[in-house]
């Protein structure tokens, strides 16, 4: 707490530090490296959902113009590691690798990769592409979730291990929801959502030798993408590169390694050229996960003064055919409110689609539509104000595991954003507020996510000219990790965070997990702290040799300044960084931090309530969200400006979720018929109000030394839920098919 | 990099499409045509003409750079900007004109230049992201972006600047409704709606030039 209190960049609204990248257009993506002799390749995707390619017709493409090779599974070269790299179908998604591009005849879904076409121009690879024709004996496919549902199972994993999360769950009776008197039981169903970053997934692999690979590549994780890749060529790991310096958006759908990766890779093998692959929108919607469309049935019972008293929650997600993917959809039932009896049952369908991938709030955003949707039905059949009832169910430990909250703030929150959104104007009685032709309503939903931690190690090193490089594997897909990084060194050595350079995205650095449930700032963060630590003590130590004052002080009682390390007590007492450097100064000390046993002993989770003012037009169904305001207990907020950015930005998403976001899949085709922004339509700027955030901003002492928890699933999970409760609010009709497009209220 | 002269082939081109006119289409040639165009096809003259035809000379201004180029007329503005020209600021969304993210000024306006041939822009003036700041000074509508965080990943940004400045200038940023609307054909994913109408206001309202 000591250091807390001489913060002076944590906390501090600070602007990015590659801001001025961002805005200039100087910021390389991974599809803007420029390579010599490069070469361009555009994938060829399966007209079938299922069955067999018994052959391709590549005449036509190899005779166009600047083709420089049509590889297919008739002519691919042999990757070595896809006869090794045996998968489990048990492991989840991100363990293992992509599907095996061109191994087999075999085709899992629609728009699968058949062929890719490489040439030496877009114009002449995606010309060549449109000539390459597919035969197939195709097979009957599935591809419906709801058809399938007579054949959902428990997940593999769950089958193995007892302990696994997936596996169904009771605390006190089993469905004992059907025995009250008070009680509901209604079905909720979430279509399949797209990511959908602004950035293409694109790759640029250049094989810089027979046995050295680099890949410019969109990804979430450098290690993951590098052991993937390793994997598939049999080759060190060191032997590959990953570097993803800028990434344009992901959501999750760059936490697995996909079929162009692999594509692209086997494409520079053959024409011997670094070779660039960006995927269309519309291969967006086929080749790089999604979040699964997802079936669940809640049912509630509850006191006539407002006491849950039992909850029973059951889910169906789809996977595909060939991997397991699973989330956790029933995570926040288990934990959220004060329930005697509670049962969740989650099971899977295996369809002929694309493997599905955490979507921003994996699991429980889906989850949470259902149990927040029903705890405002539960609310209006006891004729309570929704929030009263949460109140009423209001838990001060884990009811899942009797361990206490690490923190809990819910309480802070749910007051600050009720005040905020004026929620003393929601009326008890659906539909008594208008403004002309405009229905009104408010309503609320709640998230919560686990505080997760992973270890992370960074290397910190002081430069001749007197600033301080630090370097970690871990990536920046958009919330500012380089930004906040820099504020922790920066207090943590005392000096100006224009001293500081905090470089992230490449799998030679330091390593570190992905960048995923929410985990990043709690594990790349004390890494940060203590790696600025080490190498102040080791600068202090040098200096000790000089001078008997630094032998004497511990490492928190010196910091840096400008040119010099001195005694933070008596900063005349000083040592220049010329001298240390001589003594070997300038040599990096790299440091892991690791979680500790806290995890053991409390539940650590963070926390978000969003309370939201709707516009229903009585006439055309239209809904307008007028009012977001989303409150988060989130630990230590690093920076203001850029976490309540990423807050922002999850309740755009979750506008998304509730009233526009699906993609539909035609089953006789098996085939995405929604293909591109005209049909799969995302928030604009007009469909976003100007969001409010407010932080209670309390340290969890036991997740890290910085206090963090987490923000980015928050940010969405419960988002929809609260739109479809304003929504009821408004107009007395409830939507539990997302998303409520303007036909299911008229 | 810069366009290769006409005619001229980028290497490694030339020999898998040497391997197809020897070993498939001349057969197919002798069967059909008489012998000078044979005899062409061997000389390689056939692809030379082709070429020649696939590509048409073009002049234009980016960012106050005069080139004269030959490029094919299938090539969008958005590619050529990307991959003949280097400038990647621009950046590609959708290649169909509905995510904003390719958003350029051709003499002064904005379009998306995924949706417009570069041959259909003889003689204009274009400016990217790379060309909006003076030397080291950021434009007004940078300075805010960064102050306000108008971005997070920072993939749709140039677009959303180049359609921002192009807004005010416009005369459409008078309100924030109208600031919406007038910057809802640039998509931003990551949801930074909010930041980025409040640094187009703070431009608008600080009565800067834009």
């Amino acid at each position: 707490m000591k250091e807390q209190a001489q913060n002076k960049q944590i906390g501090a609204p600070m602007n990015r530090v590659d801001g001025h990248l961002k805005v200039t257009g100087a910021a390389k993506y991974s599809a803007e490296y420029e390579l010599p002799n490069m070469a361009y390749a555009v994938l060829v995707g399966s007209t079938i959902a299922k069955g067999r390619l018994t052959g391709v017709d590549a005449k036509a493409a190899e005779r166009a113009p600047g083709v420089l090779a049509v590889i297919t599974h008739f002519n691919s070269p042999k990757v070595p590691g896809f006869d090794t790299a045996g998968k489990d179908p048990s492991q989840p998604a991100t363990v293992g690798g992509p599907l095996k591009i061109f191994k087999d005849d075999k085709i899992h879904y629609s728009d699968q990769p058949i062929a890719v076409v490489v040439a030496d121009s877009w114009e002449r690879a995606r010309h060549a592409a449109r000539l390459v024709k597919g035969q197939y004996a195709p097979e009957k496919h599935k591809t419906n979730l709801e058809a399938g549902a007579s054949e959902a199972f428990l997940p593999t994993a769950a089958k193995k291990n007892p302990k696994h999360p997936m596996n169904d769950y009771q605390r006190g009776q089993a469905d004992a929801y059907k025995l009250g008197a008070i009680k509901l039981e209604s079905e909720y169903v979430i279509p399949t959502e797209v990511h959908h970053p602004m950035e293409l997934q694109a790759i640029t692999a250049h094989w810089e030798a027979a046995d050295k690979l680099t890949i410019y590549d969109k990804t979430q994780g450098t290690m993951a993408t590098r052991r993937d890749f390793a994997k598939e060529w049999n080759l060190p790991e060191e032997n590959v590169k990953v570097i993803a310096t800028f990434v344009g958006g992901a959501f999750g759908n760059a936490l697995h390694s996909w079929p162009h990766e692999s594509a692209a890779i086997i494409a520079a093998r053959v024409v011997n050229r670094p070779v660039k692959l960006m995927l269309t929108r519309e291969q967006m919607f086929t080749n790089v996960g999604y979040r699964p469309y997802t079936w669940q049935k809640l049912g509630m019972s509850a006191t006539p003064d407002g006491k849950i008293t039992a909850i029973t929650h059951e889910s169906i997600g789809q996977t595909s055919n060939y991997e397991e993917f699973t989330e956790s959809t029933l995570a926040q039932t288990r934990m959220m409110y004060q329930a005697p009896n509670v049962t969740t049952r989650y099971r899977l369908v295996s369809l002929d689609v694309c493997s599905p991938i955490w979507m921003r709030g994996p699991g429980e955003a889906t989850g949470a539509f259902a149990l927040e949707s029903a705890m405002d039905e539960m609310a209006h059949m006891l004729n309570l104000d929704p929030l009263e009832f949460r109140l009423r169910n209001y838990t001060d430990k884990d009811p899942e595991n009797g361990k206490p909250w690490s923190t809990k703030f819910l309480k802070e929150c749910y007051q600050l954003g009720a005040e905020r959104v004026g929620w003393s104007k929601r009326q008890l009685k659906p539909g008594s507020l208008r403004d002309g032709e405009w229905l009104i309503g408010y309503g609320m939903g709640v998230g919560t996510f686990g505080a997760h931690r992973g270890a992370a190690t960074v290397g910190a090193q002081l430069l001749a000219n007197g600033t301080v490089l630090l370097q970690c594997a871990t990536t920046d897909i958009g919330p500012g990790t380089g930004t906040v990084m820099t504020q922790i060194a920066a207090d943590t050595l005392g000096l100006d965070p224009k001293k500081i350079r905090f470089e992230l995205g490449n799998s030679s650095f330091p390593k570190a997990g992905t960048q995923g449930g929410s985990s990043t700032v709690n594990s790349v963060g004390p890494a940060t702290q203590e790696a600025c630590l080490a190498l102040k003590d080791k600068l202090r130590g040098l200096a000790g040799a000089s001078n008997a004052a630094f032998a004497s002080a511990k490492k928190e009682d010196v910091t840096l300044t400008d040119g010099y390390l001195a005694l933070s007590s008596n900063p005349a007492t000083r040592v220049a960084y010329a001298d240390l450097i001589k003594q070997g100064g300038d040599k990096a000390v790299m440091v892991e931090a690791r979680p500790g046993p806290e995890g053991q002993q409390y539940s650590m989770y963070s926390f978000s309530v969003h309370f939201v003012e709707v516009r229903v037009h009585e006439l055309t169904g239209e809904v307008r969200v007028s009012k977001l305001v989303s409150c988060a207990d989130a630990g230590t907020i690093v920076n203001e400006k850029t976490a309540g950015n990423q807050m922002k930005g999850g309740a755009v998403g979750g506008i998304g979720m509730a009233l526009m976001e699906a993609a539909h899949i035609d089953d006789r085709f098996g085939r995405y018929v929604t293909k591109d922004f005209a049909d799969y339509h995302v928030p604009v700027h007009a469909d976003s109000p100007a969001v409010e955030v407010a932080f209670v901003n309390q340290p969890d002492p036991h997740v890290n030394a910085l206090g963090t928890k987490g923000i980015g699933e928050i940010a969405i999970i419960g988002v929809a839920p609260a739109i479809a409760n304003a929504v009821f609010n408004a107009t007395g009709k409830r939507v539990r098919e997302l998303p409520i497009t303007p036909d299911k209220l008229i | 990099m810069s366009l290769p002269p006409d005619l001229e082939q980028p290497a490694g081109h030339d020999e898998s499409r040497r391997t197809f006119l020897k070993q498939s289409s001349l057969l197919t040639a002798l069967t059909f045509v008489p012998g000078p165009v044979v005899q062409a096809a061997t000389n390689e003259l056939d692809e030379k003409v082709a070429a020649a035809f696939e590509k048409v000379p073009l002049k234009l201004e980016v960012n106050g750079v005069k080139h004269k180029l030959s490029v094919e007329p299938r090539t969008t503005l958005l590619d050529l900007l990307r991959e003949n020209l280097n400038l990647t600021g621009t950046k590609k969304g959708c290649d169909y004109g509905q995510c904003g993210a390719c958003t350029v000024h051709v003499d002064g306006q904005r379009v998306n230049s995924c949706l417009s041939f570069a041959v259909m822009h003889e003689g204009k003036k274009i400016t990217t992201i790379e060309g909006l700041a003076e030397g080291d000074k950021l434009h007004p509508m940078q300075e805010a972006f960064v102050k306000h965080d108008g971005f997070q990943c920072g993939y749709c940004t140039p677009g959303q600047i180049m359609s921002a400045v192009a807004c005010v200038r416009e005369g459409h940023a008078g309100s924030e409704a109208e600031i919406r609307e007038y910057m809802s054909g640039n998509i931003c994913r990551c949801g930074a709606y909010s930041n980025i109408v409040a640094a187009i206001q703070e431009v608008k309202n600080g009565g800067q030039k834009v």
